[in-house]
């Protein structure tokens, strides 16, 4: 194992379906947002002011003081030119921070192959959930994926031949001499499932906690991220989606929901990990694919461009930055879309930099401002 | 040794359709196989595949080739008729591939839904997606020329690639551009002066939405509309032609280049024979097999471009033939390839969309490709969460052996060697039974020490434990790399 209870580490929630930025910290006095969102505006004496100009929704309270306490940065803003409006091509171009031509490079997988350039960790990147964001997707990169926690790994359907066929598997699996590139790449990405499924057991077994999580997708992700960084198996990156966000319409009750479950299991996840007192070398990523649009259409608003982000944790200097998009008419995108200010790209070198202590232009494609974030 | 005429068919139907259980493989043997590619590049042969519960749904007898508005009506009918929710459109998909009569044609919808990636998440309705499909079946085997006119008239694809905005005063690009690179000749063949012709020439192809405010009965289907005082007339130079050139005749271009033919034989070839490098490489790489590739060409020139006949020229060529398991499966042929062996879903029961969200965590959301550029295949589909994903799905698919095509296979087994099976034997025979598939001889060694542990199968009338050491040995072969193959 090459890495130490104090190596860095990153947590990434991916909000899909592309949050409402506009309705997570809320222009509450400018007169243009009340104006475009007949529906769905929140009038200024329901929010939670952080200043003259921004307010938190009044259903994240527990960001708010997380903001308060100075660990929570906003990154306002975030986006990259001629922002698609499709979740699948926005996603991706986050994910592999290509946003002209087709890459299936991802960001995170890159960063990982750089932080186990050995191959050694399996669980150096672990995502949380069903197949791989692409995020983590990096040629001879091996990362885990973890549907159920307490159940993980290959042949769960075997019952009670299970152990025996893992063995079996594992030599089926073994590298053979002369079955050609495809063979070993299959081979190899079998035993890293492997290696990686024995020593994700140990988790489960480990962990303690007085922490009550939400019983959410998002809590249940954030605790089994939580059990793995406790279990200290070397993992660096940790990858965990929620949603839905892609709020089209009945938006008052779904994003309510989101904003309740995603404030709560953000705190829920540092309150566990500073009772382990493993919380201060994590940083936490809070991304979405585009904002909404600026007016609402209804009940609920369709896609957008320029949406935020966050970084929480101990080592962020709290605060607000790059800026907040206009809402004036003639600042839009495509004539209806808060614009971007603050290129994704810099947000990532940011972390990939400033965090994980590794070069950032060759794995985002370029050098982007940074921001000075992080104490 | 597998039987070689079944080998041989079992390959044929696992790339011209999602597979073959065994008694449709001893089926098409008798055939023959020349008779059986006629028969798949023929569709209009066969029933359409509706299930016969259907007919009662339909008001007057089954239309030979029933209208997409029809069609769609139907399945949905079906579904909730037998008190199932609404399938999804990958789910009825999924159905289709697995049950159709005509799987070429369906396998050919899929090609074209790779090649001319479109998904619906852009627009808001999703029977124009659906519409689009229908239209891939309707003429995914006809000539080229026809396609890339149905293509250009899809009011799917015309929207995902902005043409409504492509108009006489402003002029968008992106539907001309894409046409000439990512769905007829590839990068290279043209100049940046023909993509502006080629915008021009389609200024004014568009769409019309029909009725409005149908909820609750939903949106209808958009269709094709010409607008006339939105097209640039006049004098353009496309390719070296010049005139007053509208869309189709650009078409007309396109479909006599050599960069056309090249570029479908190459498609034809990563999608039915073996993989290739990633598209946007065909440039620089030039293809495994340059025989073949010409051999295709030529068929698409000797024929105006029909698809039916490259496709009867490919599944008959000593390439073809030669190419088992050189391709890695697509999440779509492993869910449906599996849903064929095990032979559950051939009536259309709920639950059909477990199998649409089984091939997108592996790494396929049918009728949602990422981007225009369509999905990464070859070992594109293989990474640590989508390989758990395919072997845990295949294993959990196997494990019941009231499962029509398992107890087959079980059946099958205890009629052998007078009802008692050594542990090569038992290997050899589900390996046979599964494909017949062809695997390592280190894979078929293991496979073997794990029989032998348990020593000879033997059919004693003990069923439950014959069952399921049988299924065991089943789950292990599904399990193995070689299965990710087709």
């Amino acid at each position: 194992m090459n890495a130490t209870a104090s190596d860095p580490v990153l947590v990434v929630v991916q909000l899909t379906g592309g949050n409402d930025f506009m309705n997570t910290v809320i222009p509450y006095t400018n007169p243009l947002y009340h104006d475009a969102r007949p529906g769905l505006r929140f009038a200024e004496d329901e929010v939670l002011p952080i200043n003259d100009t921004l307010a938190f929704n009044p259903h994240a309270a527990p960001l708010k003081d997380v903001y308060d306490a100075g660990k929570m940065a906003i990154v306002q803003g975030v986006g990259y030119p001629d922002s698609s409006r499709s979740h699948f091509r926005s996603s991706y171009i986050w994910h592999t921070c290509e946003p002209e031509t087709i890459a299936t490079e991802g960001w995170l997988g890159q960063a990982i192959g750089q932080m186990d350039p050995d191959k050694e960790n399996s669980l150096t990147g672990v995502n949380f959930g069903r197949g791989l964001p692409q995020s983590f997707v990096s040629k001879g990169v091996p990362v885990t994926s973890v549907g159920d926690l307490d159940n993980y790994g290959l042949l769960t359907g075997m019952a009670d031949r299970r152990e025996a066929s893992l063995e079996r598997f594992k030599r089926m699996y073994a590298p053979a001499i002369g079955t050609g590139p495809v063979m070993d790449y299959l081979s190899e990405t079998g035993q890293g499932v492997l290696s990686g499924a024995d020593d994700l057991k140990k988790a489960p077994a480990m962990y303690e906690s007085n922490v009550e999580y939400g019983s959410d997708l998002l809590g249940q992700g954030l605790r089994d991220a939580a059990r793995v960084h406790l279990a200290d198996l070397g993992t660096r990156v940790l990858y965990v989606s929620h949603g839905d966000y892609d709020t089209h319409s009945r938006q008052e009750l779904t994003h309510e929901k989101d904003m309740v479950e995603l404030s709560r299991a953000i705190v829920d996840f540092f309150q566990d990990l500073e009772d382990h007192n493993a919380a201060d070398n994590v940083l936490m990523l809070v991304w979405t694919e585009f904002g909404r649009r600026l007016a609402d259409n209804g009940s609920g608003t369709d896609h957008g461009s320029g949406g935020g982000a966050f970084l929480i944790g101990n080592m962020v200097n709290g605060g607000l930055y790059a800026e907040y998009p206009s809402l004036e008419q003639s600042n839009l995108a495509n004539g209806e879309d808060l614009a971007h200010t603050y290129d994704f790209r810099g947000l990532y070198s940011s972390i990939l930099n400033q965090h994980l202590d590794l070069e950032p232009t060759s794995i985002v494609g370029g050098d982007f401002e940074q921001l000075q974030v992080l104490n | 040794m597998p039987n070689a005429a079944v080998a041989s068919m079992a390959h044929l139907m696992r790339r011209a359709g999602m597979g073959a259980t065994r008694p449709e493989l001893d089926d098409l043997t008798s055939r023959g196989y020349d008779q059986v590619v006629d028969d798949l590049v023929h569709p209009e042969r066969f029933s359409n595949g509706y299930p016969d519960i259907v007919h009662p749904y339909l008001h007057g007898p089954l239309p030979d080739e029933p209208a997409p508005e029809d069609y769609e009506d139907v399945l949905l009918r079906y579904y909730r008729g037998i008190g199932g929710p609404g399938a999804s459109s990958p789910g009825k998909w999924i159905f289709q591939m697995v049950n159709s009569q005509r799987p070429l044609k369906e396998k050919m919808s899929l090609f074209w839904h790779g090649v001319f990636a479109c998904a619906p998440s852009k627009s808001a309705h999703p029977r124009t997606n659906r519409r689009q499909l229908e239209m891939f079946r309707r003429v995914g085997m006809a000539d080229f020329r026809t396609i890339l006119l149905e293509l250009s008239s899809d009011p799917a694809m015309l929207f995902w690639l902005d043409n409504n905005e492509n108009h006489k005063d402003e002029v968008n690009e992106n539907y001309g551009r894409e046409l000439l690179e990512l769905f007829s000749m590839g990068v290279g063949n043209y100049t940046e002066r023909d993509v502006k012709e080629c915008a021009k020439a389609f200024t004014g192809w568009s769409f019309v939405q029909p009725a409005h405010g149908a909820v609750p009965y939903g949106k209808w289907a958009t269709t094709f509309q010409f607008r006339e005082d939105d097209h640039i007339y006049g004098d353009k130079e496309f390719l070296g032609l010049s005139g007053d050139l509208n869309g189709d005749d650009v078409v007309d271009v396109i479909v006599q280049q050599p960069a056309t033919a090249r570029f479908i034989a190459r498609h034809l070839y990563n999608f039915f024979v073996a993989d290739e490098p990633p598209v946007s490489a065909w440039n620089e790489q030039v293809p495994q097999d340059p025989e073949a590739i010409n051999t295709l060409m030529a068929a698409y020139f000797e024929s105006g471009g029909s698809l039916q006949h490259m496709l009867q020229v490919l599944f008959n060529s000593d390439f073809f033939k030669a190419s088992q398991f050189k391709r890695v499966k697509s999440p779509t042929e492993h869910v449906a390839g599996i849903l064929k062996l095990i032979g559950t879903y051939r009536e259309a029961n709920p639950g059909i969309d477990q199998y649409a969200a089984a091939t997108a965590v592996m790494g396929q959301q049918l009728m949602a490709p990422l981007t225009v550029e369509g999905w990464q295949t070859g070992t594109g589909w293989i990474n640590g969460g989508t390989l758990n994903e395919r072997v845990n799905f295949a294993v959990d698919q196997i494990e019941d052996s009231s499962k029509p095509g398992i107890r087959d296979i079980i059946d099958r087994l205890s009629n052998l060697s007078g009802g008692v099976l050594t542990a090569t034997e038992l290997v050899d025979n589900c390996l046979d039974l599964v494909g017949p598939i062809v695997v390592d001889s280190d894979t078929r060694d293991e496979l073997i020490a794990e029989a032998q542990a348990e020593g000879e199968l033997v059919f004693n009338g003990n069923q439950e434990k014959t069952d399921e050491r049988v299924i065991h040995m089943l789950q292990l072969i599904v399990s193995t790399r070689e299965f990710q193959f087709c």
